[in-house]
């Protein structure tokens, strides 16, 4: 194509303003980068970007803070939304969210999680639910599927010995306090678009105070799952949801009103 | 202001409100808890931040956030308490960001007692917590010298982008006496050059305590020991009493001290030539002041609620230049002042010696007392 | 006639992953393997005329490597048909 056609043509995508220019240190194909776009976009499109504070967790996401173009804090692992109370309380008109994972989420900052739901505090949380340990090279998480081999439960978890996954959006979904817990998913373009109008609509939730919000997104990990990054989505489409059902789980009448 | 009779746990929490913090995070512990609760009313009276925490895990990582926006924050909490906080405290320390942890002390280990101890020595005083770092720890007294040290230590902690620890016992956080509060100082408008607080108009920042490269980790480490050694000469405090013409120098901090002092007007009555050093900063530790000490007396006695933390540390100052005697309570027991008199009268008659047994005659003369009921 | 579209890969970005190239609905991307990026990847390229800018590749891509354009709407198009 000549130079000369495309200055007639319309940008139609661009690399968001709220990312760096960081090359992330993920894996080829890994959806975190897909998450971190996503929440970039919505922060660009909202004007949120010279107003957000992001909090990292601990595991695959932990540099998370390198690859904003916002306010970051790193976090002890699990501790992320505590983190990020101290800064809504003192700053209460900065959008703060966390970004983390499962391990860091639904394992040891399990605490921390359910009691920032039920006080109704007013940030969002990203949710990466990929079902592994990634940062660790591939260990059993809280959302590890039954029968699934890691390398921590290299028969596949057995549920008589480890239990069974843990839904977070449920659980969290039954709190006073929380506002907007939906689940989305990243293994298709149709699911990517859904998860972007989610995460913005948990935005919305804490700009517009509504309480605690969160957006849990089935991700993918090619490298510890041991496939290729496109086997990976068909795996989150053919495992992962029949166990974590794509679903709104609790949505804020004023957002479920809300035209975006 | 006139000096009023305040209960110790409240005056501290209202001196750290009037020192300017805007942000307190805790959990229910005793004997500490009516630190939180005098925040609880007081904060949101003032627009200020309070939060109930599930834990003290998520208190201290609270703190953690509230900080990183360049605002003062603290929490209070006591010994067991203080142990979760100590993975928060390291992040703190290692992202170089101020904060200020009240430990009002109790018996222990384990769940130990909620009577008044100073067994947390070790653990407040050289660290507590995960990797290379140095906290400040002040060790008050009285009601009034925590009033003050409280709002030092907010001071303290801005200058130095440091952990500043204000270790209590139950007595003092229990105890009512007259003191005097400071006015209310007014909350800063200038937001440090390192804070987090949203990047309107300048690049973005970040905060955080990794340092992935560990030539980087180094470089941080080397800041934070050279930090230190400025902290070591800039702010080392204690109190001194009767030392001038002493020949025994009785040692000790917070209520060992205070109760020392009793003993020590009492053997002065008597004619025994005894002063107290009481150190206020116990990190960083008065050790020249120590070493001076030393050199101008003939015995030392260390008294602590503790079994001998402390002394350790005054040993490797005076390394044998005098005898160090030492007298302590343990578990949550507070020594009453005859029983220190006691000692100051036994190092006096009977010269002290160097023999390397001073913790197991301690023990041995501590069971014999217990078993005569004290 | 279909839309045109065009899109650029930013080789500093782009890991190789595929994901573009097996979302593509118009099967015109593919890595070029006679190419390496900076970090020792094969990029993904357009290959072949009929992209249609419609934004999928950059939808899926994880590392927001993908730039999109699109032929410009005539404003007056919709009167020119009527």
């Amino acid at each position: 194509m000549m130079l000369a056609e495309k200055q007639t043509m319309d940008l139609i995508y661009q690399r968001p303003e709220s990312l760096s220019d960081a090359i992330t240190h993920y894996c080829p194909g890994c959806t975190h980068g897909i998450a971190h776009r996503l929440v970039a976009e919505v922060i660009d499109e909202m004007g949120l970007r010279e107003k957000t504070i992001g909090v990292a967790p601990v595991g695959c996401s932990v540099f998370a803070y390198n690859y904003f173009n916002t306010d970051y804090v790193e976090a002890a692992h699990g501790r992320a939304p505590a983190m990020a109370t101290g800064i809504k309380r003192v700053l209460p008109d900065r959008t703060v969210y966390t970004y983390q994972g499962d391990g860091d989420l639904a394992s040891i900052g399990m605490a921390e999680i359910m009691h920032v739901a039920a006080r109704g505090e007013n940030i969002t949380v990203i949710f990466i639910n990929n079902a592994i340990y990634g940062m660790t090279g591939g260990q059993m998480a809280p959302t590890t599927l039954p029968g699934m081999r890691t390398t921590s439960s290299p028969n596949g978890r057995d549920v008589e010995l480890s239990g069974y996954p843990i839904r977070m959006s449920e659980m969290l979904a039954t709190m006073d306090g929380a506002g907007y817990i939906v689940r989305r998913s990243l293994h298709n373009p149709a699911n990517i678009r859904k998860a972007k109008k989610a995460i913005r609509l948990a935005f919305e939730t804490q700009e517009h105070g509504l309480g605690f919000s969160m957006v849990e997104l089935l991700s993918s990990c090619p490298t510890n799952w041991k496939v290729t990054p496109n086997e990976a989505l068909t795996f989150i489409a053919d495992h992962m949801v029949p166990v974590f059902p794509l679903d709104d789980f609790k949505v804020h009448p004023a957002i479920a009103n809300l035209k975006v | 202001m006139a000096k009023q009779l305040l209960k110790g746990n409240e005056a501290f929490a209202e001196a750290a409100i009037r020192a300017g913090c805007e942000g307190f995070f805790g959990y229910p512990i005793t004997p500490s808890t009516e630190f939180l609760e005098h925040m609880a009313k007081r904060m949101p009276e003032l627009g200020r931040a309070f939060v109930q925490a599930e834990s003290e895990v998520a208190a201290i990582n609270m703190v953690y956030g509230a900080v990183c926006t360049g605002k003062r924050a603290m929490t209070a909490s006591s010994s067991p308490g203080i142990s979760l906080m100590m993975e928060g405290i390291s992040y703190i320390a290692g992202t170089e960001v101020p904060a200020v942890i009240v430990n009002v002390m109790r018996g222990g280990p384990g769940l130990g007692n909620i009577a008044p101890s100073q067994g947390d020595y070790y653990q407040m005083v050289k660290g507590g917590g995960h990797g290379d770092y140095f906290p400040i720890v002040l060790a008050p007294a009285s009601v009034q010298e925590a009033i003050d040290q409280i709002g030092l230590a907010f001071d303290l902690a801005d200058k130095y982008r440091s952990v500043v620890h204000v270790i209590v016992d139950g007595n003092i956080g229990q105890m009512m006496e007259p003191a005097e509060l400071p006015p209310m100082r007014p909350l800063p408008k200038d937001v440090p050059e390192w804070a987090v607080n949203g990047a309107k108009g300048r690049a973005a920042r970040s905060l955080s305590s990794i340092y992935i490269d560990p030539k980087d980790e180094e470089v941080t480490n080397i800041r934070l020991v050279r930090r230190w050694m400025e902290i070591e000469k800039n702010e080392v405090r204690y109190t001194e009493y009767f030392l001038d013409d002493a020949e025994i120098a009785v040692i000790g901090f917070g209520t060992a001290g205070r109760v020392a002092s009793s003993a020590i007007n009492q053997a002065r009555e008597e004619g025994i030539k005894v002063g107290l050093f009481r150190p206020i900063t116990l990190a960083p530790f008065p050790k020249k002041q120590i070493e001076d000490l030393s050199k101008h007396v003939k015995s030392i006695l260390v008294v602590e609620m503790n079994s001998g933390m402390m002394l350790d540390d005054i040993q490797s100052i005076v390394q044998g230049r005098v005898p160090v005697e030492f007298f302590g309570r343990m578990g949550g027991v507070t020594p009453f002042p005859d029983e220190i008199l006691d000692e100051i009268r036994r190092v006096n008659t009977n010269e002290a010696v160097i023999n390397g047994q001073v913790r197991a005659e301690w023990l041995d003369r501590l069971e014999k007392l217990i078993e005569e009921g004290k | 006639m279909p839309i045109k579209g065009w899109i650029e890969v930013n080789d500093l970005y782009c890991k190789g992953c595929e994901l573009c190239v097996a979302a593509c609905p118009q099967n015109v991307l593919a890595l070029d393997l006679d190419q390496l990026t900076p970090k020792g990847y094969h990029p993904a390229r357009l290959i072949t005329a009929g992209c249609t800018g419609c934004n999928i590749c950059a939808i899926v891509c994880p590392d927001a490597a993908i730039t999109v354009y699109r032929e410009a709407r005539q404003k007056n198009k919709v009167a020119i048909n009527a």
